[in-house]
């Protein structure tokens, strides 16, 4: 009797301690909370679909207006009722992919990530849970918010040449490539700052790589640039999304390929620095 | 259990931790000592895997830190006040942390509670003094129940009251069973809760040793006397283990390896008259000094001023 009862007394803490574990579901779950408890998601969301419905509603009435008074830019004349829907996608584009930023830069800035890693100290299950989050909660703002831009855009021009309707072909396809190439460049947002570590590096590659590189590559000999130029992110991105397509551009699928394997490249990227370096 | 087996740590040219050897036991609490840039922080940051060694490895009880299943179960870690999102309230930064465990609510609450913490909870940790900010810190440390408790200085900013909730909340810790390793670069706030010291100075180990050992290395405790006829005192009091020291002509005495009761009692059976009769501790932060004078990495570059200077009080 005695032996047993020394037993049960002897393993002190550890008896009843109890057994937690981290798993892949669990990191998830914690970037899921981590996001939605900071304000900045909110505002940025916000800005984000903001730009998206009120800009694309926007440039519809301003075609409207203009296609009354008869003297239009040729480009402008030349719309559809999916393109000036999407012209929000320009600006929605920059918030959520500095919000992407944010995510794990902002880690970074404020210390947060050495609590993060001590949490979860293999590491790559927070990148990949922040990218899935993140990603995820923008496919689906951007998506919602080119659909919103897209009802009420469709309506203001129609009776005009640019009207369109959800039955056209294409339209569909456009919107969904829409959001989902939003999806992607909040994940490369998130990758760029999990590789660069700064809030300020971050979003200057990014706005680079998205506004600043195709412009760049206009300055190429014609032989060149036609070869490179439907690779680049932006304009294979766009590709994604784009009603027509012509010869200098690639069809939806390989557009949709191409920022895939930007994406991943990112994401390699910051995975390499992430096992790589101390924190 | 954290065990060091030839630690090293190289940025570039500068060695922080230079092949540290070294056992953290459970059931007590470990000092971890040196002056500012001795290598305590990086040590740190190496057991729980935010650093990786350049040679030699750390682990805690039997592992590498992120081959444990639950982390946070194995070592609860204060590192620097600032691991935190400011713009996160103190809930949800520990809830977020505690997710990845499947740690439940009730733990959170617990922890908010332990460190004090109820009445801001909510708020933004970005807007908590220093203060506060230790007492989150030591909360996410503890969120675990964890079997190693790890403290990186956290008594930095805390007031005469969190000062002494961190020392009585140490010394629970150790009761409990845990290993307990916390660093200072202040010998008299260590020597209140440790029983074990590992003193490092430039990221070399120059003691493994307990508070009382040090201390008598230091040279013990010297009883100093002032007697009228000290020629006669010193024949009385010599034997083995005994050392008096005194300049000649003077009537005072340095005895050590006698306690001043025995002093006393000696010369009154031997009829000798003394004038003075008093223990002089060598106080621990002597004995620190001592240790590391050649280690600190900042000395006072100001002509005169001693290296007790900048070692009394390290930025």
């Amino acid at each position: 009797m005695s032996t047993l009862t020394a037993t049960a007394q002897a393993p002190s803490t550890t008896a009843v301690r109890p057994a937690y574990r981290v798993t892949g579901r669990r990191v998830l779950a914690s970037e899921w909370a981590k996001l939605w408890s900071l304000r900045s998601t909110w505002i940025t969301l916000g800005l984000g679909l903001l730009f998206l419905i009120a800009f694309g509603l926007i440039a519809a009435s301003r075609y409207k207006s203009g296609i009354g008074s008869g003297h239009m830019d040729r480009d402008f004349a030349s719309s559809t009722a999916v393109s000036l829907s999407l012209f929000g996608t320009n600006f929605a584009q920059l918030a959520l992919g500095v919000l992407g930023v944010l995510v794990t830069a902002g880690e970074y800035s404020t210390g947060m990530i050495r609590s993060t890693l001590a949490a979860v100290p293999r590491r790559l299950p927070v990148l990949w849970s922040k990218a899935a989050v993140f990603g995820l909660v923008a496919l689906i703002t951007g998506t919602f918010g080119v659909f919103v831009a897209f009802l009420f855009g469709s309506r203001i021009v129609s009776g005009t040449p640019a009207a369109m309707d959800f039955s056209h072909a294409g339209v569909v396809r456009s919107l969904l490539g829409a959001g989902l190439y939003l999806g992607l460049v909040a994940v490369i947002g998130a990758a760029l700052g999990a590789l660069l570590r700064s809030v300020a590096g971050g979003i200057s590659v990014l706005v680079a790589t998205l506004m600043l590189i195709p412009g760049l590559v206009s300055l190429l000999p014609s032989s060149w640039r036609d070869d490179i130029s439907p690779y680049l992110p932006s304009n294979a991105g766009e590709s994604m999304f784009a009603l027509t397509h012509d010869a200098t551009s690639l069809s939806p699928g390989a557009g949709l390929l191409v920022f895939l394997g930007w994406t991943a490249l990112a994401l390699a990227g910051a995975a390499y620095r992430l096992m790589r370096s101390d924190v | 259990m954290i065990e060091a087996r030839q630690l090293t740590k190289r940025y570039g040219e500068k060695t922080a931790v230079d092949g540290l050897d070294f056992v953290v036991k459970p059931g007590t609490v470990t000092g971890f000592l040196g002056p500012n840039g001795a290598g305590k922080s990086t040590t740190m940051r190496m057991v729980v895997g935010l650093d990786t060694p350049t040679g030699g490895s750390v682990t805690v009880n039997g592992r590498h830190y992120a081959q444990h299943r639950a982390p946070l179960q194995e070592v609860g870690a204060l590192l620097e006040a600032k691991s935190i999102h400011p713009g996160r309230s103190a809930y949800n930064h520990l809830r977020a942390l505690a997710m990845t465990h499947g740690i439940p609510r009730r733990r959170v609450d617990e922890v908010i509670e332990l460190a004090g913490l109820g009445s801001v909870a909510k708020k933004r940790a970005g807007a908590f003094s220093l203060g506060m900010g230790q007492r989150l810190g030591i909360a996410a440390a503890l969120l675990g129940d964890p079997q190693t408790v790890m403290l990186d200085e956290p008594v930095n900013g805390l007031d005469p009251e969190g000062v002494l909730w961190i020392r009585n909340l140490l010394t629970s810790l150790a009761e409990e069973g845990r290993t307990v390793f916390v660093s200072s670069h202040l010998m008299s706030e260590v020597a209140l809760v440790a029983d074990h010291l590992i003193v490092v100075g430039r990221g070399r180990l120059l003691a493994d040793t307990t508070v009382r050992d040090l201390v008598r290395e230091a040279g013990g405790d010297t009883v100093q006397v002032a007697t009228q006829d000290p020629a006669r005192l010193r024949d009385v009091l010599a034997g083995p283990g005994v050392d008096v020291t005194g300049r000649i002509g003077s009537e005072e005495l340095r005895v050590t390896g006698l306690t001043a009761r025995e002093i006393g009692l000696k010369a009154a059976e031997h009829g000798i008259a003394l004038f003075e009769l008093s223990t002089r501790q060598v106080s621990l932060e002597e004995a620190f000094m001592d240790l590391t004078r050649d280690a600190v990495e900042y000395h006072g570059s100001a002509p005169g001023t001693e290296t007790v200077e900048s070692l009394g009080r390290p930025a």
